[in-house]
């Protein structure tokens, strides 16, 4: 069966959230039913049809194409199956998504893979800020899964992050890991200031030192850190270049000491940060 | 039956039932995987005295490890699981923690899990570090080499041991020389541990004793220097007797360890003075597997 394929027909006047359009959701609806889904955009509520040319028939596998950075919510409460967005995407892209696979080929808005607890989530190209971030009010970010960005990602990613892998290939912003309560988020371009601000625990792995490290941050030295072999794995995709990278010895900050000092900072250049 | 003039007894060996895991073992370098999967197989011979009966299942290269590192398979068995448990625990404890450069790793899969950095992570005294990677959660317990690393648990499976056969021959030499070979051809099997001193037991036993404070003692029928003592169970020209102890994960890779292991023995001939194959059982009433040897050789 084709994929259900959604292509958007206009660009909305307002923001619109999609949390309607996951398979686990479309699995018993009739194309008919589909259409006409209501989709909430600011104080209004559209039909499916009003935004998008609906084709294909497989819920499992949904596409979206020609979309743009008002559509908000993609992926929400994902359970299965697999998204696939060719264009930009709004903000809460895979929040709460439970299993699945998401890819978007483009640009993402805030709070990507926000209360995400298990899946995969891809982007080919640049995440908002918050990233893999708890949304306010909420106690913890990330909780699963793995989410790889292959752009640059804003700031505070991983705020309050519990569990899971966020692998960034480009730079991040400032306070990237604050407030980290556990998991592990790799950086392989540069990292702005105040990185780990605040980290319980956790792992930060950078392949060079961030622009200002905490000074609740101490030096710990140099070691080949068995652990990172296993995490090659996980951090290994198509395309990735990063793999053998983690089999060198990696420079290793703990902190920060003000908040449990338990989180680690490993630096895999082992120039000394500032 | 004769194989090559090499006699088949027709009788069985008896396997208990037992519970076993596997765990994998990997170090910096082949040299330290071997020492600590040694030491952590070491005093494990039988599960009476011992506690468990353990043996290195195979090498594994560092293609085949979870770190990319030189290792060893360890199969474990024990009588029940909490014996396994704990065997397990002050074995990886003592052996691989302590061995340099070393980690663990789980081996089997089962929705029976074994501690095995779960419990270990205290030695940590706080300072370990928990990773969930790829959906296992594996523990980082800092050691004054730098860090041990460790997988929360491995699996637990029904299992096999007690499985034998002896060889039966002219002079214990010949015994020996075809008990090697016998090994070797063996030790490639999967799912198979040999727990004895180089998989050969040169004093089986029967679970009986003069003595009351005893479980067990001598098998004296098969004690050569006993004929003419005994109801002797070797015949005039048979001046040795070595048995070779089975452990497994099922009984087909019992029976295929045993029929490989007797086979290769065969194909030596009479003419290299092996005389009869045997087997060890306590009359089929104390082990609930039975392995006839000519039923296993047709």
């Amino acid at each position: 069966m084709t994929p259900l394929t959604f292509t958007l027909k206009m660009v909305p006047p307002q923001r619109v959230d999609l949390s309607n359009l996951v398979p686990h959701l479309l699995a018993h609806l009739s194309l008919t039913d589909i259409a006409g889904l209501p989709l909430p955009c600011g104080n209004r509520t559209l039909r499916v049809d009003n935004l998008f040319e609906i084709t294909g028939k497989n819920p499992e596998k949904l596409l979206f194409y020609n979309t743009c950075n008002t559509l908000d919510s993609i992926g929400n409460n994902m359970q299965g199956g697999i998204i696939r967005v060719h264009g930009e995407v709004g903000a809460y892209l895979g929040q709460n998504m439970k299993s699945g696979e998401i890819s978007v080929f483009g640009n993402s808005g805030m709070y990507v893979a926000a209360g995400m607890s298990g899946g995969e989530l891809y982007i080919q190209g640049n995440a908002g800020s918050f990233l893999a971030a708890a949304r306010p009010g909420e106690p913890m970010g990330l909780r699963g899964g793995r989410v790889i960005v292959t752009g640059q990602a804003g700031d505070r990613v991983g705020d309050k992050m519990r569990r899971g892998l966020v692998l960034i290939e480009g730079d991040v912003g400032d306070y990237c890991g604050t407030r980290m309560i556990a998991g592990t988020i790799a950086v392989f371009g540069q990292a702005g200031r105040y990185t780990g601000f605040g980290m319980h625990r956790g792992t930060l792995l950078l392949s060079q030192p961030p622009l200002h490290l905490p000074v609740t941050f101490n030096e710990c030295g140099q070691y080949d850190l068995l652990f990172l072999r296993l995490l090659a794995q996980v951090l290994h995709y198509a395309n990735s270049p990063k793999r053998t990278s983690l089999s060198k010895p990696v420079h290793r900050f703990v902190g920060d000491m003000a908040c449990q000092g338990k989180g680690e900072l490993l630096i895999l250049n082992a120039a000394k940060p500032s | 039956m004769k194989i090559n003039g090499i006699r088949i007894d027709n009788t069985f060996a008896e396997g208990f039932s037992m519970q076993a895991t596997r765990i994998l073992i990997t170090a910096h370098d082949r040299r330290w995987a071997a020492i600590a999967a040694e030491a952590m197989t070491g005093f494990a011979t039988s599960s009476l005295v011992c506690g468990c009966e353990a043996g290195i299942e195979r090498e594994l290269s560092p293609d085949e490890t979870p770190d990319a590192r030189p290792g060893f398979a360890i199969l474990l068995f024990a009588m029940n699981s909490e014996k396994l448990a704990k065997q397990l625990q002050s074995r990886v404890s003592q052996c691989i923690l302590m061995a340099a450069t070393s980690a663990c790793f789980a081996g089997i899969q089962s929705n029976q899990p074994v501690p095995l950095g779960s419990l270990l992570r205290y030695f940590g005294d706080g300072w370990q570090v928990s990773k969930v990677i790829n959906g296992k959660r594996y523990w980082r317990i800092p050691v004054m080499e730098g860090e041990f690393v460790c997988e929360e648990s491995t699996g637990m499976v029904s299992a096999i041991g007690g499985s034998n056969f002896f060889i039966l021959a002219t002079t214990p030499s010949s015994a020996l020389a075809a008990a090697e070979i016998a090994i070797e051809a063996i030790r490639h099997l999967p799912n198979i541990i040999m727990p004895f001193p180089g998989g050969i037991v040169r004093a089986g036993f029967k679970f009986s004793s003069r003595y009351k404070n005893l479980m067990f003692s001598t098998n004296h029928l098969f004690c050569p220097t006993l004929k003419g003592q005994v109801n002797s169970a070797l015949d005039r020209e048979t001046d040795a007797a070595l048995e070779i102890v089975i452990n497994g994960l099922s009984e087909l890779d019992i029976r295929q360890a045993m029929r490989v292991g007797i086979q290769s023995v065969c194909a030596l001939g009479r003419e290299h003075g092996i005389t009869r194959i045997s087997a060890g059982n306590y009359g089929g009433e104390m082990g609930s597997f039975h392995f006839p040897l000519q039923e296993i050789l047709a």
